[in-house]
């Protein structure tokens, strides 16, 4: 496959969006017509790492920096592979070796990259609205790749991508996320996208954790989890954390497991067919069974391997809009 | 001798429960007698279609001197609530270093007096270091003199601490005012907790988090007989409180400020830190009882939180930036376009009396009224006087306004302090 493949799909007279985003910052801005064309060009790239030969020219001469403010490893290489796939280069700058520690701005920061000819902008920042802050002040592209509790784009993009292809669409799909709502990003943005390709979604976990609030995007939200389960095509488990967050949301992590973690035999009462996704890094038998982690409704596997295509399709997206201009 | 008659205006004194149209004579520096023989150098000045108020006093600003002379100085931030049409200010001890202690009180009086071109009135910090825990030196401040107490920016969290410095204010007939924040249940907080914050996964900070101090201030000035003026209040629930403890007597107080009223949490959603303020803006329902207070009288002081920072420091992710947006050259205005013309929920001359006598009487201040005798303070207004926010305008060292663009009606148009021009339109 050429580079020029996923651009002469957006082309048919069908399509009815182009791209035209330099950044891509969160779904809630986004029209279904323009998620479906990054799962569209995110299919045709996958492709590509199937092949002997793994790579693409399509940014060719371009620079991508992965800024990562806040640690992530599997966030940053998904997007580092996506970046080599299409012969970018590839720089890494983490909160710890970056001027951030020494009481530069983020601003300052991100214009000394641009000064350096950086085309593309990878963000993972521990403040929600940090890549909307970036993508105002930027000519760069800028890909939010996690900020704070607000959006996590291209996770919940590999997710949806997920769905359809294992199931063969996304509207009418019932998904169930469980678990920290509040506080996840990957939560937010899985229930816009969801949200606008017609899915139906149910947020599960403690009332402390899951408020009220959410209902007004168009989700239901419970604390039942059993009664949930016969009901969906596919449970989306959020990581838990108790170390990290206060104390008083939930007393422990075995009181979580036993109200809302997917153990065995809450997993027989799924229906047949249904996935099992998890954004990742897994806490075996806290939110999740450890054999029904590896059983074959889990998906989770895929879910890493698409979330390259999915990267790949968003950042040659955004450079695409930006080499026009 | 020196002498300026303002003739013909609407004159607008709360005070004397005055509203006429008249001459204001003011004579070396004092309102003078109306009957007095016009002294032959007396410069005249048209007040015709103008509202002649007692100059205007602003309850709640920050100065930044000591300290933070980047964001705002003494001679910057006076010109620019000279140019709001305040003649008096009261300013918060929260600089670097705070007020403390009588010796910083002693350097505002006199760098006020050097470089302002209105009067400077100095709060002191309750606690050293307004840090909630130790009782600063209070006699000794109020000597130097300071008009009132508060930790603003904080809060005292104990309320043995709390309870024991209304105790000992009292002694001095200190008015405390208080930023009404508990730290626990606001925690990290940047935005009213509610759908906008979880959409945009801000930490939220609550309305409890006021409300809970506002009806712990009111029990404990019942306690202490001391009286506690609540800042900036930006809670429906809050302003419930506060009408329940007034009607029983009890000397609780509370002031609003206009971004209060003027906007809704709704206004983070593109990330603008000029939108991010302590404490934050919340909900129309929120809006709607804080007007329904001032109407009934149970809001009494209007106020700016005038809170300038510089642009590098505001222009940064949202959860770190500072707190606090700039408020004397948009207050009057804003509090005149909503509450007297588009909302009618007051007149014109109660919102004055709420921006003199009211803040006067609070602190004991011998400020805003026109009667005879009084310093020559007084503020022109045209209160219909369409016109547009422009922040490069601004007298402020700082820009840190959510309003640039705001077209809105009604403005001081001259502000006279002890008798001279300080400013005009």
């Amino acid at each position: 496959m050429s580079a020029a493949t996923p651009l002469q799909q957006q082309k048919p007279t069908n399509q009815p969006a182009p791209w035209t985003r330099k950044d891509l910052v969160g779904l809630q801005e986004l029209s279904a017509e323009e998620i479906t064309l990054v799962l569209d060009t995110a299919a045709a790239f996958k492709d590509v790492g199937t092949r002997e030969i793994k790579k693409v020219p399509a940014l060719r001469g371009q620079t991508m920096v992965n800024l990562f403010v806040e640690a992530s490893t599997r966030t940053r290489v998904s997007f580092e592979l996506a970046a080599h796939r299409l012969s970018a280069d590839v720089i890494n700058v983490s909160a710890s070796s970056s001027s951030l520690t020494k009481g530069e701005t983020l601003k300052d920061t991100a214009k000394n990259l641009e000064a350096l000819h950086a085309d593309i902008i990878v963000l993972r920042h521990s403040s929600a609205g940090a890549s909307q802050f970036l993508a105002e002040r930027l000519e760069a592209s800028v890909i939010n790749a996690g900020d704070g509790a607000h959006e996590h784009p291209t996770q919940a993009l590999l997710d949806t991508f997920t769905v359809r292809e294992k199931l063969g669409r996304v509207a009418g799909i019932h998904v169930a996320i469980i678990g920290d709502i509040l506080f996840s990003r990957v939560a937010r943005s899985n229930i816009h996208a969801l949200l606008k390709l017609g899915a139906k979604v149910t947020l599960v976990g403690p009332s402390t954790l899951v408020p009220r609030e959410f209902e007004r995007l168009g989700v239901t939200v419970t604390h039942d989890l059993d009664s949930v389960l016969p009901e969906v095509d596919v449970v989306n488990l959020l990581r838990i954390q108790h170390e990290r967050q206060r104390k008083e949301y939930f007393p422990s992590l075995g009181e979580y497991t036993a109200l809302f973690g997917l153990t065995k035999q809450r997993a027989e009462r799924l229906k047949p067919g249904a996935l099992v996704m998890h954004p990742g890094p897994i806490n075996r038998g806290v939110e999740i069974d450890s054999d029904i982690a590896d059983s074959s409704r889990s998906v989770i596997l895929d879910q890493v391997t698409n979330g390259l295509a999915v990267r790949m399709a968003v950042l040659y997206l955004c450079a695409g809009v930006r080499a026009f201009k | 001798m020196s002498a300026t008659l303002l003739k013909n205006g609407r004159i607008i004194d709360p005070a004397n429960r005055r509203d006429e149209i008249g001459d204001l004579l003011l004579i070396d520096g004092r309102i003078a007698d109306p009957k007095t023989a016009l002294p032959p150098d007396v410069e005249t000045i048209d007040a015709t279609g103008l509202v002649v108020a007692p100059g205007l006093i602003d309850l709640h600003v920050h100065l930044r001197e000591p300290g933070q002379s980047a964001k705002e100085t003494m001679a910057t931030g006076t010109k620019a609530a000279a140019a709001g049409g305040f003649t008096s200010v009261v300013c918060m001890p929260n600089t670097a270093p705070s007020v403390d202690n009588p010796s910083v009180v002693t350097w505002i009086l006199e760098k006020a007096k050097a470089e302002a071109v209105i009067n400077v009135f100095p709060t002191g910090a309750i606690t050293k270091g307004i840090a909630g825990e130790e009782l600063a030196p209070i006699g000794s401040m109020k000597k130097a003199g300071i008009v009132a107490l508060t930790d603003d920016g904080h809060c005292i969290q104990n309320p043995e601490v709390m309870r024991r410095a209304l105790e000992y204010a009292g002694m001095f007939g200190l008015t405390v005012m208080d930023h009404c924040q508990d730290y626990a249940l606001v925690g990290k907080g940047v935005m009213h907790e509610g759908y906008w914050s979880t959409v945009l996964g801000l930490p939220g900070w609550p309305a409890i988090g006021e409300e809970i101090i506002v009806s712990r201030n009111s029990q404990l000035a019942e306690l202490t007989g001391t009286s506690i003026h609540c800042q900036h209040l930006s809670s429906g629930g809050s302003v419930r409180i506060l009408r329940d403890a007034r009607s029983r007597g009890v000397p609780l107080s509370g002031e609003i400020c206009p971004h209060h009223i003027a906007l809704t949490d709704e206004s983070i959603r593109g990330y603008d830190t000029n939108f991010k303020m302590n404490p934050p803006l919340r909900t129309q329902r929120d809006i709607d009882l804080l007007i329904e207070g001032v109407a009934d009288g149970t809001i009494t002081v209007l106020a700016s939180d005038h809170a300038p920072h510089c642009n590098y420091e505001k222009e940064v992710e949202f959860d770190q930036a500072p707190f606090g947006i700039l408020g004397f050259e948009t207050e009057l205005s804003l509090f005149l376009d909503i509450l007297v013309h588009k909302k009618k929920a007051i007149g014109l001359p109660r919102l004055i009396e709420m921006y003199t006598l009211e803040p006067a009487r609070l602190l004991g201040l011998d400020r805003g009224t026109l009667s005879v005798g009084a310093p020559a303070d007084v503020t022109l207004i045209a209160p219909d006087l369409e016109w547009t926010v422009d922040k490069n305008q601004s007298f402020s060292r700082s820009r840190n306004t959510p309003f640039h663009g705001w077209e809105l009606k009604g403005r001081a148009v001259r502000t006279i302090v002890g008798g001279r021009t300080v400013w005009e339109v």
